[in-house]
Formats: structure tokens, C-alpha cells, sequence
């Protein structure tokens, strides 16, 4: 039942009214709202059950397991939480002067120097809003460079066939043409092609690593030798950062310019959809191109650098600052992890999930690359089971709702058919990770013997499987109310 | 070890079942080359405890006592149901609503935020949500463009009443798609952009005009006649609002004869706290027939095969884990958290209680206006009818009063002298619910007692 069917008129939750109620008679009615405003008239309790019992109908990290590839589900501490919650935190405002903002700007300065020493670059802006938001900043970045040297006819960048969505789309955003290099059979950039795509018109490749398929591009120097050599320049996608955290870094690998995802490799809450955060690092050539604000620091004072002390900067991303909140429970975490346990997060990731690769490969499951060594997450293909059985990666991702687990990221990578990547995080028990081993046990007697049950999964959710042909044909994307 | 729970036993079996002695051959594809050691940079861990203790310190520097700044970003009262609900696990640890069946509390509620925005602004479709209110611009000054039937037309009208913070994003967002922006000057005497002064872009191509309501300075724009004007010309209207003054002030879906065709703007006054700038959230409206140009995600109400009620992530093939390079937009991580407690702000205040913020922070600006005014060598600058903001004339340097306010304790406003030097020495100022008629009158004391004092010597 929607919060509207809830609505009673003349229901008012009279305790919000302002004791100031005055009046707007001095505005010319012309201006004004002439219809009434519909929205709901419910009593706070009721707005309480409602969203309450909402919430109950969905999976999360804090009630649920959720192996969702390439999103780094791992548990957000509350403590965090509440610290980056506290009053003066919230209650600045994002002009405030100078003198009132030091406690946030200290910490912003802070996790940019963290960040400098965590990715191996020697500049960061903590300001774009999330990863592809990030992206979008370090291809223009890259723009901005190749214009700045007069070459301009670089137009084209260079993107892995497995890399995520957001990787073309930012460089179309920023008028790039986008040129796909296939995958070697060891799940590799393949370096032939690679040679072959790259000209005096290519500006860049972005890449990802470990790579979306979980394996750690084994000859990213020899990639970063060739970009380079021809002129353009490398970007990474930090959404795997994860699997290297606290032992080795971008910056070295020979990547020019980066973003992190807050919200993954840091902990922050992912908040249903959002908000992220997707500081972008550059490395010594990029470094006058940074977003805007950044902060700096003097004589223990903290202050703003903008436009007037950073000319060739590709200008502002956000209103203000990005997502404060964000930066600030990023920063506590890296606090609480400390030196020391920067590298206990991709040991544990990585332990974790080669566990239970190995698991599921035991059980009979398809490795996509059974010769390397898994990253933080790795890939299963399930072309054998929907052939032999007629049940495909989806259902069987529909079916594991069923037993309590948030489903894998379901055919993603694109270059891989059926599959399912399957990232743990460091965060989960081995008994949490073998209970996820006995579900997919039970997962393979269940195709065998009844594959109708795995065809028509969900079972046991607040809804069986939806029809998405009738929410694309017959759009209901807003409550009409009746009057 | 902090939120990693092995022990000793576990690392040992998950390392014999995969066949290992060390975790270190677990990175053995790692270059050694690349492997690094050396982190003494960074500072050794501290516990909860005491983190919690230094950043009360750091908390503690940045509050204040009154604060009196708006532009953009705006102090309401948040009823403690919003975050209280709005925090719990299930909404803040979930992701993006991929698994529809599992996700039904996330999308139902999405669907009813779309509505609610819908609603508030006339308009027949509302996104899930965007990054904040500059960024939604862009978004939707990008989308007009696609809108149009001849891909040469790329000109947009921005009037300079609008945000300067949106407008340095637009530059940064889409001149890079070759978009031209022309910037059109607004009436000294009114604050407000004078429909006569577009006649000199008029038999241009445009593809968009934006309006603000109300504009930068607070300012109410005669969106009626702008709105006509721009159609006249076969232009887009784009409207970027505050949502909290549509419960007053006529939606975009009603201005002139035909109503906006995109509406944007920052959500962040309802129920998001000033927090230093985000995260808030952008949201995007738009005419119905323009849906397929929308970025962002969108909730449809479809049934499942049992013919019950339920909601899904529609019109996907807009997206870019769905199209690529030929996506509406690059946005993936959008801002749920936000959207939530928009939600829950909006179903507890309801129409009527939304309407009562609104016209008691225009009251209390009113009030704001006529102290100060009454202070001798202060103007308010702008004759015009306002939301909740106006403009304030100074007969000293605007940056050294209000650094002697701040000293106060009270953030008097936004200096103008950087963004609008035509105005001289000017601020901006905003009152909301939260002000009393105390608060005024400590703010106009102070600001008289610095003016007396500065014109003295």
C-alpha cells in the first residue's frame, strides 16, 4: 500500500507548524501556487510503520549477505556513522567563513594527503560525487592536458570490452569517440590489439585494475609503456581498489590519473542507491587540471584553493563540496584501519574470495578463468547449467534470494557469457562464506531435479518476478491521485 | 583486526582448501616490482574512543551561533523521524535496487518520491535522483539538447541570476559537448531578468532557456512571461527551483501557457542537513513525451506474474550499464539516502505543513529585510517581490563587517563582491523557520553596532 492510500484529509501532523506562521500577502498573486498540493495527510506514527515496514523488504549488508560484484559490500561501521554525525559536522554551513570551518577542513586536507600516500599520486580533489562523476573528471582532465600541449586531434579513448558502463559514457560525455580492445584468453588486455587500436588520435585508456573480471592485469607495465610511448595517457577505475589496498598503488603502476569509490574501497554507507563519493588522484602532469575546491594548508590554517590560485584547473563538479559527509566517514575509516590494517582489507578480501571460488569450483561450477588467481572477486559462467538444465544466470540469481543472500552481479562482465561476478568482501565470516557454499550446493540439486523451481524464483520475497515488458510499455512512474 | 573477523584457524583451513601456505601467494600475479611496503606516512590506528573524542574537537570548531547564510544551501528543522527512520540498516546498507525482489522497499519508495516531486512541481515525471542541484542543471540543460529535433542547435540562455557556484558547473559539464552558453544580464533596480532585454536573442536557435524561481538573490522571476517568450522561440524551458518554495509559489508545470519542459534544482532543503554540502541530492522533472531523454534511474508500478502489485527499475535503456557510450548520461551511483529522507520529510510535513515552512521563512525574511533597512546607511537593494532571500547594500567593505559578525558567532550571509561587482558592496541574506524574532533582532543589533562604530572612525 502506497503512503498516498494511506492519506486521510485533514489530517495534519500539527506539532511541524512554525510558531511564525506570518503571512505572504506582499507577494503578487500571480506568482503564486493556484492548485492545491497533493501529498500525503498522515500522522507521524504512520509515516513511521510505513517506512519501517518498507524497509524490512529490502536486503542490505546490515541484515543480509550480499556478494554483489564490483560494488564492495562491505560492512559500513556504525561508529562512523555517528562520529561524521555529530552537530558542528552537520550544522556547517558550506560558506561559512573560514574561521567556522576549520574542523572540516582540517579533515579534508587530511584525506587528501591520505589519499596522495594510498594511491602513489601527487595530487587530490575530493569534490566529484561519485565514481562516475570521478571519471568524468579525469577524462576531462585529460582533455585539458592534450589541449594544452596543442593536440587536439587526440579524440579517441581506449576502454577493455569488460570494463563497467560508466567508463564510455563518461568518455562520450566528454566528446571522446570510444574504441573497444578485446580480452586474451587469459583474461588479459590484449596487448596485439591493444597496438593495433592505439594512434596520434588516441588519448587515453581506461582501465581497471584487478580487471571487472577479478584478475590483476598482469602486464600493466608493459601497457602503461605503450600508452605512454604513443602519447596519451592511462586512467584507473578504482572500483577494484579493494583487492590492493596497502600494497601497491596506482601511481606506480604507471596510471596518470584515478578516482577511488568512497562508498566501496572506504566503507561509506551505499544508502540504497547512493551517495558515493569519487575522489579523482593525479600524478605530477595532471596536477594543474584538479576539480576545484581543493584545500590547503598554511601555517596550521586551513583555506580554499579555487579558480584564483588554480587558473588551469578544469573548474567546479558539484554546488559546494562534493559530498562532505561522505569524505568526512571515508576519513574516520582510514583512521580506524590505520597503517597497519590497510593491507589486512585486500589480504582478507582476496582470501575470502579465492575461498570460495574454490568452494564453488569443487561443487562443479565454471570457473571463467580457472588458471588465475582471483583478486576480490571473480567470475562464474553458467552456460553449462542453462544448457544442460534451462536455468540461466538470472534464475539462478532469483533462486539465492530465496535462501538469504543477496544475488552476484548477474551478466557482468559483458564479455563473459551466463555469469556471475562474486565479490565477499573481507567483512564476511567463513561460516557466512559457507553458507553460501550450501546454498549453491543445494542450488545444483534443485536444477537438476526441479529446474521449475529455480525457473520461477523468487518464492518466499514480498513479490514473485516482475513484469518488466508491462513497466516499460504501460509507464506508471508517477501516483495520480484521485480527486 | 577491525571489522575483519578471522582467526588463526580460519586463515589456516581457507588457505589449505585453496591449496596455499601464505596469504602472500595469494597476490604472487602482482609484479614484485609493484608491491609496496613503505606506509610509515600514514598514521598508525586509533580506536573508536578516542577518534570520537578528537572529532568532537574538530565538530566543535565549526559550530556557531546563528547562521543567516542561504545561497544554495538552506537551515531548516528536520523532524527527528526523518534520520532516525532514514538511518536504519535496511536503508542505509542497501544498494541500488537491481534485484527488484528484493529491493521492494527501495523502489516502492522511490516511486513514491517521484510522485511526491511530481506533484510539487506540476510535471508528470520526476527521476530518482541526480547528484545536487548545479549538477542537475547540467544534466538538464545536456538533456535539452538531445531534445532537439536539429542536432546544430546548441545554444543555451542562462540568465545571471542564476546560482554563480551552477553556473561555473555548467562550464565545467557541457561546454565540452560543444554547447554554447550565453549568459543574460538581469535589471539592477529589480533583481529579476526583463523578458524586453531576450529580444536581442531572439530569431536565434535556441535550443533552452533556463529560469530560476526564485532566482539567486531570491528574487521571484516573471516566469509566465519567460516561459512564453522562450516558446515563442522554440525553445526548451528549463526551470531549476527551490522545492521548498513550490508549495507556495507556482509550479513549473504552470508557468505561462504551455508550462517548463525540464525542472531541476537542489533538494536539499527537504530534510537534508547544511552538512558542509552534500551529500544532498538534484532532482529532474520532465514533460512526458520527453521520458526517453530523462538521465537517471526511474521506478515504474508494474505486477508480478501473480498479478500482484510491485515496482522495477524501468525504461533502462537509457542507462549506461545498458547502452554504453550512447547513454542519456554517466550516472550510476545516484543519491538514495537523500532521496529517503526527502520522502519521509515530505509525507510527515504534508502539503499543508510543507506550505507553513515556506511562508514562515518568507515572513521571517520580511522581518529580516525591514530590521536591517532600518538601519541607517543599509539599502536592500532589490524592489521586487522574494522568497526567502534578498540582497543587502553596505556603506563599508562587506568582507570586514561580516568578518566582524563571524567573530559573533553569526554568519551573516553570502559576500557578492566576488560573483557580482556591479553590485558594489552587497550580501546576500536568509532567514528560514528556524529564525526567531530574537535572533533578528541579536543579528541587526550586531550589524548596527559594527556600521555606528565603522562610520565613526
Amino acid at each position: 500500500m502506497l503512503i498516498f492510500e494511506k492519506s486521510k484529509k485533514g489530517r495534519h501532523t500539527a506539532h511541524h507548524r512554525s510558531e511564525a506562521m506570518g503571512d505572504c500577502s506582499d507577494i503578487p498573486k500571480h506568482f503564486l501556487r493556484e492548485e492545491p498540493l497533493s501529498l500525503p495527510e498522515v500522522s507521524e506514527l504512520q509515516v513511521v510503520r510505513h517506512y519501517t515496514q518498507l524497509s524490512q523488504k529490502n536486503f542490505s549488508i546490515d541484515s543480509h549477505f550480499y556478494p554483489l560484484g564490483s560494488c564492495t559490500m562491505k560492512y559500513n561501521p556504525r561508529g562512523i556513522h555517528r562520529m561524521a554525525s555529530l552537530t558542528g559536522f552537520l550544522s556547517r554551513h558550506p560558506l561559512a567563513s573560514l574561521s567556522h570551518s576549520q574542523g572540516f577542513m582540517a579533515i579534508a586536507f587530511d584525506f587528501q594527503e591520505m589519499l596522495k600516500e594510498i594511491t602513489g599520486m601527487k595530487g587530490v580533489s575530493l569534490t566529484p560525487m561519485a565514481g562516475a562523476a570521478g571519471e568524468f573528471a579525469g577524462v576531462l582532465m585529460i582533455k585539458a592536458y592534450h589541449h594544452a600541449r596543442g593536440e587536439d586531434e587526440r579524440n579517441e579513448m581506449l576502454v577493455p570490452d569488460s570494463a563497467h558502463g560508466t567508463n564510455p559514457a563518461s568518455a562520450a560525455m566528454c566528446a571522446y569517440k570510444v574504441k573497444e580492445i578485446p580480452t586474451d584468453s587469459q583474461g588479459n588486455l590484449d596487448i596485439t590489439a591493444l597496438k593495433k587500436a592505439i594512434s596520434p588520435k588516441t588519448a587515453g585508456i581506461m582501465l581497471t585494475n584487478p580487471s571487472t573480471l577479478g584478475l590483476f592485469e598482469e602486464n600493466i607495465q608493459r601497457v602503461a609503456e605503450i600508452v605512454h610511448e604513443a602519447g596519451a595517457l592511462l586512467y584507473y577505475d578504482g572500483a577494484n581498489l579493494n583487492a590492493i589496498l596497502g600494497r601497491c598503488r596506482p601511481g606506480d603502476m604507471g596510471f596518470d590519473v584515478m578516482h577511488m569509490n568512497l562508498h566501496k574501497t572506504f566503507a561509506t554507507p551505499h544508502g540504497s542507491g547512493g551517495p558515493g563519493a569519487g575522489p579523482v588522484a593525479v600524478n605530477e602532469r595532471l596536477l594543474p587540471y584538479l576539480p576545484i575546491p581543493m584545500v590547503d594548508k598554511q601555517n596550521d590554517h586551513y583555506h580554499w584553493l579555487t579558480e584564483k590560485e588554480r587558473p588551469h584547473t578544469i573548474g567546479r563538479l558539484s554546488t559546494f563540496m562534493g559530498n562532505a559527509g561522505i569524505i568526512i566517514r571515508a576519513y574516520l575509516y582510514l583512521r580506524l584501519l590505520g597503517r597497519e590494517g590497510l593491507a589486512r582489507v585486500s589480504e582478507y578480501s582476496v582470501l575470502n574470495a579465492n575461498y570460495l571460488r574454490k568452494r564453488l569450483q569443487q561443487l562443479g561450477y565454471t570457473l571463467a578463468y580457472p588458471e588465475r588467481r582471483a583478486a576480490h572477486e571473480f567470475v562464474l559462467t553458467l552456460k553449462r547449467e542453462a544448457k544442460e538444465f534451462g536455468v540461466n544466470a538470472m534464475d539462478l540469481a532469483k533462486r539465492i534470494l530465496d535462501f538469504g543472500c543477496h544475488a552476484p552481479t548477474t551478466y557482468f562482465p559483458l564479455s563473459v557469457p551466463e555469469c556471475w561476478l562474486i565479490e565477499p568482501t573481507e567483512t564476511e565470516t567463513k561460516e557466512e562464506l559457507d553458507h553460501f557454499v550450501e546454498v549453491l550446493k543445494d542450488l545444483r540439486r534443485e536444477m537438476k531435479e526441479t529446474p521449475e523451481i529455480v525457473r520461477t524464483a523468487p518464492h518466499t520475497l514480498p513479490v514473485v518476478r516482475l513484469d518488466d515488458v508491462k513497466a516499460a510499455r504501460e509507464l506508471d512512474v508517477v501516483y495520480e491521485w484521485a480527486h | 583486526m577491525p571489522f575483519i573477523p578471522h582467526t588463526q584457524d580460519d586463515i589456516r583451513l581457507m588457505l589449505e582448501t585453496i591449496g596455499l601456505s601464505s596469504t602472500d601467494q595469494l597476490f604472487a600475479e602482482i609484479p614484485p616490482s609493484l608491491q609496496h611496503s613503505d606506509w610509515s606516512r600514514l598514521a598508525p590506528a586509533v580506536n573508536e574512543m578516542s577518534l570520537q573524542r578528537q572529532m568532537q574537537d574538530r565538530a566543535k570548531q565549526d559550530e556557531i551561533r546563528l547562521n543567516f547564510t542561504g545561497a544554495g544551501a538552506y537551515e531548516h528543522h528536520i523532524p527527528a523521524v526523518v534520520w532516525e527512520i532514514a538511518s536504519r540498516g535496511e536503508w542505509m546498507t542497501a544498494y541500488t535496487p537491481y534485484q527488484a525482489e528484493a529491493s521492494q522497499g527501495t523502489l516502492q519508495l522511490l516511486y513514491e518520491y517521484q510522485s511526491m516531486m511530481a506533484h510539487l512541481m506540476a510535471m508528470p515525471v520526476s527521476n530518482a535522483s541526480l547528484y545536487d542541484g548545479a549538477s542537475s542543471l547540467a544534466e538538464a540543460i545536456l538533456m535539452a539538447i538531445r531534445c532537439q529535433s536539429n542536432s546544430n542547435i546548441r545554444r543555451v540562455l542562462i540568465p545571471r541570476s542564476v546560482h554563480p557556484f551552477y553556473r561555473q558547473v555548467i562550464k565545467t559539464i557541457v561546454r565540452v559537448q560543444h554547447i554554447e552558453i550565453l549568459e543574460i544580464p538581469f535589471d539592477l533596480g529589480k533583481g529579476q531578468t526583463l523578458v524586453e532585454q531576450l529580444s536581442l536573442y531572439s530569431d536565434q536557435q535556441l535550443a533552452a532557456l533556463v529560469i530560476p524561481q526564485p532566482n539567486f538573490f531570491g528574487t521571484l522571476e516573471a516566469v509566465d512571461d519567460l516561459t512564453d517568450w522562450a516558446h515563442q522561440q522554440g525553445a526548451l524551458v528549463v526551470g531549476v527551483v527551490n522545492p521548498m518554495s513550490m508549495a507556495l509559489l507556482k509550479p513549473p508545470g504552470q508557468w505561462g501557457k504551455q508550462g517548463a519542459d525540464i525542472v531541476c534544482g537542489e533538494g536539499q532543503p527537504l530534510g537534508v542537513p547544511l552538512a558542509s554540502g552534500g551529500p544532498y541530492f538534484g532532482f529532474l522533472c520532465c514533460q512526458k513525451k520527453l521520458i526517453r531523454q530523462l538521465p537517471g534511474r526511474l521506478v515504474g508500478r508494474t505486477r508480478d506474474r501473480n498479478g500482484k502489485e510491485g515496482f522495477t527499475l524501468t525504461l533502462q535503456a537509457r542507462e549506461q550499464h545498458i547502452r554504453r557510450s550512447k547513454a542519456t548520461s554517466n550516472i550510476c551511483t545516484n543519491q538514495g539516502l537523500l532521496v529517503i529522507a526527502a520522502t519521509l520529510y515530505l509525507s510527515l510535513l504534508g502539503a499543508e505543513g510543507l506550505k507553513q515552512v515556506a511562508i514562515a521563512s518568507h515572513t521571517r525574511t520580511r522581518q529580516l529585510l525591514e530590521a536591517l533597512r532600518a538601519i541607517p546607511g543599509i539599502t536592500v537593494v532589490f524592489d521586487s517581490p522574494f522568497f526567502h532571500e534578498g540582497v543587502i547594500h553596505l556603506p563599508l567593505p562587506v568582507k570586514s563587517v561580516c568578518a566582524q559578525l563571524q567573530a559573533e558567532g553569526i554568519e551573516p550571509g553570502f559576500s557578492l563582491t566576488d560573483h557580482y561587482p556591479e553590485l558594489g558592496e552587497c550580501f546576500l541574506v536568509c532567514a528560514t523557520e528556524t529564525k526567531t524574532a530574537v535572533d533578528i533582532q541579536v543579528f541587526s543589533a550586531a550589524l548596527q553596532k559594527i556600521l555606528a562604530k565603522g562610520v565613526a572612525c
